[in-house]
């Protein structure tokens, strides 16, 4: 009993079904929680009064942004090393995904930044990392639908998300040298001093999980659907044949 | 070895082989964004470098489709699959003929198109190393963006989706080397970490731009 | 070196886009000989050949062949229209180390065509073009996709010379021809028997099936 079981498609489609309801049903616990506890049981900001609020969709947004990309190049990764159809396909469900919520991230931070700062955009190094992210995820996804063989498509589209990781890490410390920004520090952080105060830290978590549950049962509808496409030409094409 | 670079020189400089479009391109751009901008002498020396190496960028991203679309249709590459010459070094010489035809005459333009701009004096040198130590990563990452779009039919546009983004840290330390320089600052850090890029860049990509091919050639 | 196994193929199987066309193949190949496949449209012999070539890979069985002994011709011949014929030939003789233009040139009847750019040789002359490429690779086991595609009758003659000096000199070829090319001693390989079947009549299945149904 291995856990590379579960990258058989059959097994997949059967514990994924099992799973889902589950994922998604506490994903939605999880952000309806976060999301009231949030907006409306914690005290407005001294400073920012309550635009800081929108912390609760901009943090988590953007965290599975980057998290998204990280699961895309451990599973091409796996279908390059070990050829699991799912690992490949589970890779091309995800950049929707984390395309959208990178989009997500760079319109919340719009929409905070006009109060804060006056604008709804500079270029600032975050702001321009996160477009940039923007643009890998176009990239990969274009080729994903540019190509037509799907093993294929699948091959040069991991071999474009592991170059693509390497520039996008080069263009993130690009960005930092070329534009010290307006952007404040991390959120959240490992050292207690620089964490956002208790109350709101406490709802952010809970949105945090929200959306990591989010993005899983996203992926794994996308995943389902994408296996049942593959089945369903390969039974076409079998009956072509025959 | 040797045969492939003058093979693919001797294309491009024959009938139909594109070579100088790239070049002509970039004089475009020297001299339409002086007519989109304004004729002012203070705007335009401040936003020559980056003109100049998005000008340069472009330039190269312009032939790039052709890099190995033209040997697939004629079945050339195939045929360089089953020589004693490795893939890699296929994709290497492919990419150096490629530098030595865009990225070099580029380089050596850079400075009369600088003129065009009124780039400050000091900025020249920069401009110059600058533009010689990237261009070889544009040619090398192009490579790589036309081997993973050589089976697909009208690449041009998928190709610069991909390799744009990838152009990204090239432009910022390039643009940011010129800049310094033509401030009378020292741009030296900005010029070694982009000449980083190019030998990791050149170092690599190879690889992966012959491994994308064989995918391709299934 | 008369009876020595240049190629050999035992149980192979091959896909085309990822659809097996054809299973459980084996034969070998001594040097000297030539192989000619038949079979219809569709039966696999482009995608037996770009297989044997190492283009793409093997859905099952194995496949046995010195390192660097082989050489392709297909549809496309990759000639250069805007180099001369002698160019052409010079860059593979370059690509593969070997000074046998001249002689590819006289062989193939080209010598009076040196220097003319391949955009002004008519389809004839281009696919005699790319029957010299393989004689300059220097390479013992030819692999031809139907090489005689636009030869006129003498042409097809004195290509099937060639031919018989590459097989006389110890070199092998494998062909796939749906022309008599006069080679009465080659051995003909049927490919019909072997279409792939349906995995639910027992036959391969690839790693996709093995997947997905």
């Amino acid at each position: 009993m291995s856990i590379w079981e579960y990258a058989n498609p059959k097994k997949f489609m059967q514990t994924s079904a099992v799973v889902l309801p589950f994922v998604a049903g506490l994903a939605g616990l999880c952000l309806l929680v976060g999301l009231v506890w949030g907006f409306f049981l914690t005290p407005d900001d001294y400073k920012q009064g309550s635009t800081v609020k929108i912390i609760y969709l901009h943090v988590p947004a953007a965290m599975m942004a980057i998290n998204a990309w990280v699961m895309m190049l451990v599973t091409s990764l796996i279908w390059l090393v070990r050829r699991h159809h799912v690992s490949a396909l589970a890779a091309k469900a995800a950049a929707p995904v984390g395309l959208t919520f990178t989009v997500i991230a760079l319109v919340t931070g719009a929409i905070w930044g006009q109060p804060m700062w006056g604008t709804w955009w500079a270029w600032d190094p975050r702001l321009t990392s996160f477009l940039i992210l923007t643009l890998f995820y176009l990239g990969y996804i274009a080729l994903w639908a540019a190509i037509e063989d799907p093993d294929t498509a699948a091959d040069l589209t991991a071999v474009l998300c592991l170059v693509g990781s390497v520039f996008a890490l080069l263009s993130r410390y690009a960005v930092l040298f070329w534009n010290q920004g307006l952007h404040q520090g991390a959120s959240l952080s490992m050292d207690k001093k620089e964490n956002v105060a208790d109350v709101f830290w406490l709802p952010l978590l809970v949105c945090i999980a929200g959306f990591v549950l989010l993005f899983v049962a996203l992926v794994l509808v996308r995943t389902r659907t994408e296996i049942r496409a593959r089945r369903l030409s390969a039974l076409l094409a079998r009956e072509r044949l025959a | 070895m040797l045969a492939l670079l003058t093979r693919d020189l001797r294309l491009a400089f024959r009938a139909g082989g594109g070579f100088g479009l790239g070049l002509a391109f970039f004089l475009l751009v020297a001299v339409l964004v002086p007519l989109g901008v304004g004729p002012e002498g203070a705007v335009l020396a401040r936003i020559a470098p980056g003109i100049l190496w998005v000008g340069a960028l472009l330039a190269c991203l312009l032939s790039l489709d052709r890099l190995f679309a033209l040997d697939v249709e004629d079945g050339s590459l195939d045929l360089l699959a089953t020589a004693p010459m490795p893939l890699e070094v296929v994709v290497a010489l492919k990419a150096l003929a490629h530098w030595l035809v865009t990225g070099l005459p580029l380089t050596l333009a850079a400075p009369v198109l600088g003129l065009l701009l009124f780039l400050p004096e000091a900025g020249y040198p920069w401009l110059v190393a600058a533009l010689a130590l990237g261009t070889p990563a544009l040619s090398v990452i192009g490579a790589f963006g036309a081997a993973l779009t050589v089976g697909v039919k009208r690449g041009g546009l998928l190709l610069s989706l991909l390799v744009l983004p990838l152009y990204v840290p090239t432009l910022i330390f390039g643009a940011e080397a010129v800049k310094r320089g033509a401030a009378a600052l020292d741009g030296t850090t900005p010029l070694v970490l982009m000449a980083g890029i190019t030998l990791g860049a050149v170092a690599l990509l190879p690889f992966a731009a012959a491994a994308a091919i064989r995918i391709n050639l299934r | 070196m008369a009876e020595a196994v240049t190629l050999s193929v035992t149980g192979l199987a091959v896909a085309r886009g990822g659809v097996p066309v054809l299973e459980g193949l084996s034969f070998a190949l001594p040097s000297g000989k030539a192989l000619i496949l038949r079979g219809p449209n569709g039966a696999g012999k482009t995608t037996l050949l770009r297989t044997l070539a190492g283009l793409q890979l093997a859905l099952a069985g194995s496949l046995s062949l010195a390192p660097e002994s082989l050489t392709y011709a297909a549809h496309a011949d990759g000639i250069k229209a805007v180099l001369t014929v002698s160019e052409n030939l010079s860059f593979w003789a370059a690509v593969h180390g070997t000074q046998e233009v001249a002689a590819a040139m006289a062989a193939m009847n080209l010598t009076a065509l040196a220097d003319r750019r391949a955009a002004h040789l008519s389809a004839g002359q281009k696919r005699r073009l790319g029957l010299a490429r393989l004689l300059v690779t220097g390479r013992p086991v030819w692999l031809l996709d139907e090489p005689t595609v636009s030869l006129d009758a003498a042409s097809v003659t004195l290509f099937a010379g060639v031919l018989r000096g590459h097989l006389a000199a110890g070199g092998s070829a494998v062909i796939a021809t749906h022309i008599d090319l006069g080679l009465p001693e080659a051995a003909v390989l049927d490919l019909t028997p072997f279409k792939a079947r349906a995995p639910q009549d027992g036959g391969a299945k690839g790693a996709f099936d093995e997947a997905f149904s």
